[in-house]
C-alpha cells in the first residue's frame, strides 16, 4: 500500500507575495477535498521564533507543503535547525496556479475541481 | 515579535469520530479566519495523517461538532500539552474565533502576529562565509558561531523590507522569502544572476565606493562646515541631504526611506563599520581552523 502524504499549507498572513486568489484557492480545495492536514499562518514566523513546531510538522514520512520558493522553504527550516528530507516536496503558490499545486497534493479529480470553481468566480 | 514559541497556541478543527463535519464553507471560513489571525490550525478527519502532539507541551484548542456531550467543554491535559474542547454546534465563525482568543488570553499564550516576518536567510549551499554581510549591515543582524560561521542571530533587528544586504552578497546567498523579486526572494539562481554578482566583488564595487565611505566623504565635508558655525539645525538638514545623496545612488539597491532615515550619524557608521570588520576578520580566523563547522 502506498504511503499517505501528509499536508502542510502556509497561508503567509504577514506579507502580500503569495497571489490571495492563488492561496485562498488552494486552500479551499483543501478544505472540500475531504483530507487531513496542517495549516500554519506564516512559516517565515516560525522559523524566526525557532519554533518547535517546524519540527512537528516535518515529522516522519511524505510531505508536501504548498508554500512558496522551494529554496526559502528548505532554508527557512534549515534555519530552524529542521533538515527537510528527501520525501518533501515543496509547491509555490508564487509561481504555481491553484489548480498545478491542488494537483500536485491531492490529484487530478481535485485539480479539475479547482479549475472549474477558479472559472464559476 | 519573536517571543514564546514553546507556549504556542494550535487549534485543531475536529471531524473524527465521534462527531459530524463541518460544512465546507464554515470549515473554509474558519480556517482562513484563524491562520489570517496567525494561528496554526489542524483539520482532522478519521484515517487522515497530521503532525503529532509535539514534545514542547503548550496548548491546543479543540473545535468540533461532539455527538458526546462530554466533550461540549472540557479541560484536560496530556502530558505537558493543555487540551480545551469545544463544541461548535450552531456557532458563526466569529464566535468561535472568539473562543479560541479567549483560551488564549486564559493559558497566557502568545498574541500571534503582529510582526511582519522580515530576516534574512542564509543559503549554506552558496555561502562562502566571506562575512561581507556581517561588515555591510549595520544593525548588528549577522553574528558568528562558536566556530567562526556566519549566522543570522538577531532576526529582531532586521529593519523591514531592507534586502541590502542580499545585494552586497557576492554568491547569491541571502534570501528574504518575503521580498518581491528573485533570486532574493528564495527563487533559483541563474548564472546571469551569478555573473552580476560575481561583478560586485565586494561592497565598494556597488556604489563606486562602499556606502560607509559615501556617508563619511560627506560627513568629512560636513564638519568642516560645521567647525565654522555649529548649528544642530543646519547638522540635520546636511546629514538629510546626505541621505537624500546617498538614496539616488542606493536607488537600485531598494532600501526603504525609513531604514536610510534611521542610519547612525557617519561617526557611528564608520566606528560600526570598524568593529564589524574587525569582528568578520576574527571570525574568518576561526573559520579556518574549523573549516567544515556548521553554523549553529
Amino acid at each position: 500500500m502506498s504511503e499517505v502524504a501528509r499536508i502542510l499549507y502556509c497561508h503567509c498572513a504577514y506579507a502580500q507575495v503569495v497571489p490571495k486568489d492563488v492561496k485562498e484557492e488552494v486552500l479551499r480545495q483543501l478544505c472540500a477535498s475531504g483530507v487531513a492536514f496542517d495549516a500554519v499562518a506564516d512559516l517565515c514566523e516560525l522559523s524566526a521564533k525557532g519554533d518547535p513546531a517546524l519540527a512537528r510538522l516535518v515529522g516522519e514520512g511524505t510531505l508536501k507543503i504548498a508554500a512558496c520558493y522551494p529554496r526559502a522553504v528548505k532554508w527557512l527550516f534549515e534555519a530552524a535547525g529542521v533538515s527537510l528530507g528527501e520525501n518533501v516536496e515543496v509547491l509555490n503558490m508564487r509561481t504555481e496556479p491553484a489548480e498545478q499545486v491542488v494537483f500536485a497534493i491531492l490529484g487530478p479529480g481535485f485539480a479539475t475541481a479547482a479549475a472549474q470553481s477558479k472559472e464559476a468566480l | 515579535m519573536i517571543a514564546g514559541a514553546s507556549n504556542a497556541l494550535r487549534v485543531v478543527v475536529y471531524e473524527g469520530e465521534g462527531s459530524r463535519p463541518l460544512d465546507d464553507v464554515q470549515r473554509y471560513d474558519l480556517m482562513r479566519t484563524l491562520l489570517e489571525k496567525g494561528y496554526a490550525v489542524t483539520r482532522t478527519r478519521s484515517g487522515g495523517t497530521v503532525s503529532g502532539p509535539g514534545e514542547s507541551g503548550g496548548t491546543m484548542v479543540v473545535l468540533g461538532r461532539f455527538d458526546r456531550q462530554q466533550f461540549a467543554q472540557a479541560d484536560g491535559a496530556a502530558g505537558d500539552l493543555k487540551l480545551h474542547f469545544r463544541d461548535i454546534e450552531g456557532q458563526a465563525t466569529a464566535a468561535c474565533v472568539e473562543t479560541v482568543e479567549s483560551i488564549r488570553g486564559e493559558a497566557q499564550a502568545p498574541k500571534p502576529g503582529g510582526w511582519k516576518p522580515w530576516f534574512p536567510v542564509i543559503d549554506y549551499k552558496r555561502c562562502t562565509n566571506c562575512m561581507q554581510c556581517m561588515s555591510f549591515c549595520l544593525f548588528d543582524v549577522y553574528g558568528v558561531s562558536s566556530e567562526g560561521k556566519i549566522k543570522v542571530q538577531n532576526q529582531n533587528n532586521c529593519k523591514t523590507d531592507c534586502p541590502a544586504c542580499s545585494r552586497v552578497c557576492p554568491e547569491v546567498a541571502i534570501l528574504f522569502p518575503k521580498y518581491r523579486f528573485g533570486p532574493i526572494n528564495g527563487d533559483e539562481v541563474s548564472s546571469d544572476d551569478v555573473r552580476r554578482e560575481a561583478m560586485k566583488v565586494d561592497i565598494s564595487a556597488l556604489l563606486g565606493g562602499d556606502i560607509y565611505s559615501a556617508l563619511r566623504d560627506r560627513s568629512e565635508k560636513a564638519k568642516s562646515r560645521f567647525s565654522k558655525e555649529r548649528d544642530e539645525d543646519r547638522a540635520l538638514k546636511e546629514r538629510n541631504r546626505c541621505l537624500d545623496k546617498l538614496k539616488e545612488s542606493v536607488g537600485a539597491m531598494d532600501i526603504p526611506a525609513e531604514v536610510l532615515a534611521s542610519l547612525p550619524s557617519p561617526d557611528q557608521i564608520r566606528e560600526k563599520a570598524a568593529q564589524a570588520k574587525a569582528r568578520a576578520e576574527e571570525a574568518l580566523k576561526l573559520a579556518n581552523l574549523n573549516p567544515g563547522a556548521s553554523p549553529s
